[in-house]
């Protein structure tokens, strides 16, 4: 930890060193982060990271940030939290006293969010996030704290939506439809579920089936069992990737015919490689797809991100991009924006400027509610349609018709 | 209150679910009763309490997973899984097994869950933490109007444990070691007058429970899904079944495993599928309180 500590502030202070030899005019704007680079969140935590390395990097090669006529580059200070929150919350406390770190990038996950949070909102330090979606971060009245992605109920409501336009075009009334959640007993599943059934109940739609998943043992063959006998019309699935794995398993053996079945974590499980055409017609929600109609002026249009991150980083030339990792770059862009719009450096007049935030960017747009959450970016539901992902709610983003009814 | 009774109702509105759910518990209890069966070998002969039992288990699929992923037909992975569990067990009772074998309950109870956390994290290391499975491909029967499902993977799965079940059976009963065995179960004093060597009867007893759950975990990975840190409820039924079924008594455990299958199976359909493992760890406390009053009432009548 400290040989990498070393290692990671000589590369800051190289990286510190290059510009001012290149283009002398560039001082740089010091951001902090603590982000899981071991332990069980590093896969996610290193997306993160390059999702914040690719973006400072293309915002230097389009000039900087320009701030009250001056131009300044991002460097950050990274620290691995270990995925541990005890340890993301001391990082936090010694970016920002020992490090004089003004202005915080957030970590990855919903936990180690909560973990910093209260403590760049005791310092009243500004923190831009791109990683923690649970709504339970949004209402403690954190007056720092803005979060670029959509927060984790309406991972599956616009499947609510979907079912209910769905039942109109085929002449039916939405408070007809029957929805079954399967959910797991963790707060971002709640999170789901709250989501799914507030919907379900503005549609005046009815939960025949509320139901939570245990954490281990994947069995859901008597959920199942329930579906064939009650019938609904939407089952919503959320467990995280065994979840996922489980459900497309058994709904496949069991034979289980819903017209529309909504599933978490499709892409984390690979359902589509480990069960192949069972997965088909499955929708999974997602917060970005670079086949979206997104663009703006640093980044280009979404497929134009995709590709430039797969040029640049080996690890994602077979792969599809995470969208962990560009909901990292758009952090970066809202902060670039804000330091323009504010015109200082003063980290009241920073945090005025996030608060006020309008902007268009290749992830989404972004505006932020009182909360602190995005308010502006719709979740994506994509479909499994023959193994490929592709994106088709809310109507206006689709890249293909949906498939319904399902089987 | 009122869901509850709606899913009762369920159940007697539509007979047929009864014999789903008794079809899928019967599936599931039969793979339990694997595991357990080797508890009860090691805990009936040795004396030991093995809390790394449901690691074994997650051990062996992950061999059998493994293979799949080298190009090697699954079904060839349960033999595999057997014989490399076998050897992994036997290096383990050398290491850690032989020397605490005199000590102390609590000193096999600290060892083997010390085991278990070095397997799961061991596993964790080795393929990651993502939930694997392995799909055989196989259709599934349907019978009733489509009601009833057997998928042919988890007959085959069922079938396999029968037949290993059968094997280690005929196995006690016939071979000489299996005699040996039962004789030091019985008494391993008088065992080791009559010159069987116990220390190999152990070390055999203990590799045998490593293959069972071994096996056990790769039929297992081919009809669930499988993750390092699984163990935990392995281990957990595998000890409400023999601490129902009691020690050296194999129809009983089988008994008691397919029965635990079908209960987990009606609380999951009553009480909701968040239940299920309650289910069973309730069943030990009631299993429990029931024993001990019964050894009450022998200890009263004796004194």
């Amino acid at each position: 930890m400290r040989a990498n500590l070393s290692v990671l502030s000589l590369v800051a202070g190289a990286t510190m060193l290059l510009p001012g030899a290149a283009s002398a005019a560039c001082e740089s704007i010091t951001l902090g982060a603590a982000i899981s680079l071991t332990g069980k969140y590093a896969t996610n935590g290193i997306h993160t990271q390059n999702g914040y390395e690719f973006a400072i990097q293309k915002i230097k090669d389009a000039g900087g940030v320009k701030v009250d006529g001056k131009c300044y580059n991002f460097d950050v200070i990274y620290y691995d939290d270990e995925s541990k929150g005890d340890r993301a919350a001391t990082l936090a406390e010694r970016l920002i006293n020992q490090d004089k770190v003004q202005y915080m990038l957030g970590p990855y996950s919903s936990g180690m969010t909560k973990a910093i949070a209260p403590v760049t909102e005791k310092y009243k330090i500004p923190m831009i996030e791109a990683e923690g979606a649970s709504r339970s971060l949004f209402n403690k009245g954190y007056k720092y704290l803005f979060a670029v992605l959509s927060t984790s109920e309406q991972y599956l409501a616009s499947a609510i939506a979907l079912a209910a336009e769905k039942a109109i075009a085929s002449g039916k009334d939405p408070s007809s439809v029957k929805v079954a959640v399967a959910v797991e007993n963790d707060p971002f599943s709640l999170d789901i579920r709250a989501g799914v059934l507030e919907d379900a109940k503005r549609f005046g739609m009815k939960a025949v089936i509320d139901e939570k998943l245990p954490r281990d043992l994947a069995d859901m063959s008597a959920i199942l069992t329930k579906v064939k006998l009650l019938k609904p019309d939407v089952l919503l699935v959320s467990g995280h990737s065994k979840g996922a794995a489980t459900a497309v398993r058994q709904i496949d053996e069991q034979n289980v015919k819903v017209s529309m079945i909504g599933i978490t974590h499709c892409e984390a499980a690979d359902v589509t490689g480990k069960f192949g055409a069972a997965a088909n017609d499955i929708l999974c929600p997602t917060q970005w797809a670079e086949t979206l109609t997104y663009e703006d002026p640093i980044f280009g249009t979404a497929e134009n991100f995709n590709s430039e991150v797969k040029a640049k980083y080996d690890a994602y030339a077979n792969r599809p991009i995470p969208y962990q990792l560009a909901q990292a770059s758009a952090a970066i862009y809202v902060f670039k924006d804000a330091f323009e719009r504010a015109g200082s450096l003063d980290k009241e007049a920073v945090r005025d400027a996030i608060a006020a935030t309008d902007l268009k960017t290749f992830y989404g747009n972004v505006k932020f509610s009182e909360a602190g959450n995005n308010i502006a970016k719709p979740m994506v539901l994509r479909q499994i349609q023959d193994g490929k992902y592709n994106v088709v709610a809310p109507s206006d983003f689709a890249s293909h018709q949906v498939n319904w009814p399902r089987g | 209150m009122e869901q509850f009774v709606s899913n009762f109702g369920l159940l007697l509105e539509f007979p047929v679910v009864n014999l789903k759910i008794v079809l899928d518990g019967i599936m599931i209890g039969a793979l339990f009763a694997l595991a357990a069966y080797g508890l009860a070998l090691v805990w009936g002969v040795m004396n030991v309490k093995n809390l790394a039992q449901g690691d074994f288990v997650i051990g062996g699929g992950y061999i059998c997973w493994w293979l799949t992923q080298m190009g090697v037909p699954a079904l060839i992975g349960v033999p595999v899984a057997f014989i490399l569990m076998a050897g992994i067990g036997w290096i383990i009772y050398i290491l850690m097994i032989r020397p605490i074998l005199d000590r102390d309950l609590f000193t096999t109870l600290l060892a083997t869950f010390g085991l278990a956390i070095i397997m799961a994290q061991l596993l964790n290391l080795l393929f990651g933490s993502d939930t694997q499975s392995v799909d055989l491909g196989y259709d599934t029967l349907y019978f009733l109007d489509g009601f009833i499902d057997v998928p042919i993977a988890k007959l085959l799965g069922v079938l396999m444990a029968g037949a290993l079940a059968l094997g280690v059976i005929l196995f006690m009963k016939f071979s000489r070691m299996g005699q040996a065995i039962r004789a030091t179960a019985q008494d391993a004093r008088a065992a080791r007058v009559l010159g069987i060597n116990t220390d190999k009867v152990y070390a055999f007893t203990w590799s045998l429970n490593a293959a069972i759950c071994g096996a056990a975990g790769a039929i297992i990975v081919m009809v669930w899904v499988i993750q390092p840190f699984y163990g935990i409820t392995h281990s957990v039924r595998a000890f409400v079944i023999v601490t129902a079924a009691g020690l050296g008594n194999l129809p009983g455990v089988i008994a008691a495993g397919l029965g635990i299958g079908v209960l987990e199976q009606y609380g999951a359909h009553i009480f909701g599928i968040g239940y299920q493992q309650a289910i069973a760890v309730i069943l030990l406390l009631l299993v429990l309180i029931y024993r001990l009053s019964q050894q009450r009432r022998v200890r009263q009548s004796l004194r």
